[in-house]
């Protein structure tokens, strides 16, 4: 993609939250990569996922190590094909990567918002979406994709606007998290929460951050993220130091744990715990069809685009039985609507990661959208 | 084959809802969109023909028709279709059934094991057929549960099944001469239009 480098856009209307609280007004950071075309039609959404940024694909400077979080994905003659799309890559606000969150400055009392950032849900980042979307002058996205939580808002976007998009790409994601997922949230919350560094969110005030507890979170949620499989064949029983030979006391470290206690610690570093406890709630409250009398097939029965839903076979956190959920009810409302399960030993990361298969499927739809009048 | 889908098609009424049981590449419900406005859904397994299905712009989903369809709702669709996959299945008689409980009426076509050449095969060289038409070997083949028109229709008759319309195919000449004065010896395809019975058109 190139080198890349992000915009700001600032709302000064109130936004009215699903909480019924009122943000007074806010920034949106975001990419755009492509070119958009005169008519405007080729527009297409990133929504990020819990850990997300707008910095989804190419570099920020020449020596800048690492690309944006879905590189594979964007680009000139990738799936989400630059040459065709002019990809739109927001930050959700209440995230921690330059759109307002609880680092900013609260205007009400001059000092960052920490816990006290309103509670958001999914809805109220597609209404942030849709801001972006009408100051960009896109009246129609040609698709909104979205993987896991992403998957999540380019659903409610399918019901909420169902005449501002033409595709819907839902990859590894749900209608609803099962009790096992939410469960799995909150004891990362309750890791951030007895970290006594947190100070009940306002630990900025107190010029530290939870450490500990960020970190806890994340080996927590990157366990579920990964499979055992997957798990196995990266680390299996390597050592990273120490011996089990006889007559040695020696302390012994696998390297499964070096390596989670690695990807906490750099976590813990980058990202915000108010952040993290914002997003693992909003993605626990969400229920699509919560106001379709939690029918599924009612609520897609408001949508009007296509969609494509993919799932990854060693996925247990959003397993490929929510997908088929998301199918069913689409097929029940007689929706448009492709189905297909990856191989892959990677588990819910999986989205992230290069794959044959998915690849081919993923550019072969975006084609088609692509060619397509809108 | 074309021929074989020309018929299927003209079976299938326009702006109907059509089921697709193992849809290969989509171009049944490709042409079937596009020329009389049905709509639909390709069931298919294999990730090749899923991909062309997808490159098409068909709807595809992939699901194992050997675990039922189960999540599809009864009377959801006019039309379920199955073209020469009937014989892949591990219980063809279920798949028959659950077929007309989705759909008000089902297409069925499938390979005709009592043709002549694979009676032939048999008989005479006392091994299990191979030809164009059933290129595998004993050992590899997905067609796993063969039958002959004749025992098609004793299938139809066990499960009370009302048969619309039958045809009989034949791509090479001898046999197009010949299917209709003897159709379980000499036809090669057979294509069967079926609904549940109390039902007609």
């Amino acid at each position: 993609m190139g080198l890349v480098s992000p915009q700001t856009l600032r709302c000064e209307q109130p936004l009215a939250l699903a909480s019924g609280r009122q943000l007074p007004a806010y920034e949106l950071v975001f990419e755009t990569y492509g070119q958009l075309n005169a008519g405007k039609s080729n527009a297409v959404l990133i929504c990020h996922a819990l850990s997300g940024s707008h910095h989804a694909a190419g570099y920020y400077s020449a020596d800048d190590p690492k690309p944006g979080w879905w590189d594979h994905y964007i680009g000139p003659g990738k799936p989400i094909d630059t040459n065709h799309f002019f990809v739109v890559s927001p930050n959700n606000i209440g995230g921690c990567h330059g759109s307002t969150g609880p680092r900013s400055i609260n205007p009400a009392s001059g000092r960052p918002w920490g816990a006290d950032f309103p509670a958001l849900r999914v809805r109220d980042w597609v209404e942030t979406q849709r801001f972006l979307a009408d100051h960009l002058g896109i009246a129609q996205w040609a698709a909104v994709i979205g993987a896991s939580l992403g998957g999540m808002q380019a659903m409610r976007w399918s019901l909420e606007y169902p005449d501002r998009l033409r595709h819907c790409v839902v990859i590894a994601s749900a209608m609803k998290l099962t009790a096992q997922n939410i469960a799995f949230n909150e004891t990362a919350r309750q890791a951030i929460l007895s970290d006594p560094d947190f100070h009940a969110g306002s630990y900025m005030a107190h010029d530290t951050y939870p450490k500990k507890g960020l970190s806890v979170a994340r080996m927590i949620g990157h366990i579920t993220y990964l499979s055992d499989d997957g798990m196995g064949q990266k680390f299996g029983r390597e050592l990273r130091s120490g011996t089990f030979a006889r007559g040695t006391d020696e302390p012994v470290e696998f390297e499964v744990e070096s390596y989670l206690r690695y990807q906490g610690d750099v976590f813990s570093r980058q990202f915000d715990a108010n952040t993290y406890m914002l997003m693992t709630r909003a993605l626990d409250y969400f229920d699509l069809a919560r106001e379709y009398g939690h029918d599924p097939v009612t609520a897609f029965s408001h949508a009007r685009c296509r969609f494509l839903v993919l799932s990854f076979t060693t996925d247990w956190r959003f397993s490929p039985a929510r997908s088929r959920e998301i199918v069913d009810a689409l097929i029940g409302a007689n929706r448009a609507v492709s189905y297909a399960e990856i191989d892959s030993s990677f588990g819910h990361d999986a989205f992230l990661i290069p794959n044959a298969r998915y690849r081919q499927l993923f550019h072969r739809y975006m084609l088609n959208a692509a060619g397509e009048a809108p | 084959m074309r021929i074989e889908l020309d018929q299927v098609m003209n079976w299938i009424a326009p702006r109907s809802r059509v089921l697709d049981l193992g849809c290969g590449d989509g171009s049944l419900l490709r042409k079937l969109a596009d020329t009389r406005q049905v709509e639909g859904y390709g069931l298919e397994i294999d990730p090749q023909q899923i991909a062309a299905c997808i490159a098409r712009g068909v709807n595809v989903i992939q699901q194992d028709l050997d675990r039922g369809l189960g999540n599809f709702a009864d009377n959801s669709f006019d039309t379920v279709v199955m073209t020469q996959a009937i014989q892949t299945m591990h219980f063809p008689h279920r798949v028959l059934a659950e077929m007309l409980r989705v759909g008000r009426e089902c297409i069925v076509t499938f390979p005709n094991f009592g043709h002549w050449k694979a009676r032939w095969h048999l008989s005479l060289r006392g091994r299990m057929p191979v030809s164009d038409l059933l290129p595998y070997e004993w050992y590899d083949t997905p067609n796993i549960h063969f039958c002959t028109f004749r025992d098609f229709e004793v299938l139809c008759r066990g499960l009370d099944l009302n048969v619309l319309h039958r045809q009989v195919v034949a791509e090479r000449r001898v046999g197009r001469l010949l299917k209709d004065w003897h159709p379980n010896l000499f036809g090669e395809t057979a294509i069967y239009h079926l609904a549940a019975n109390g039902v007609s058109q």
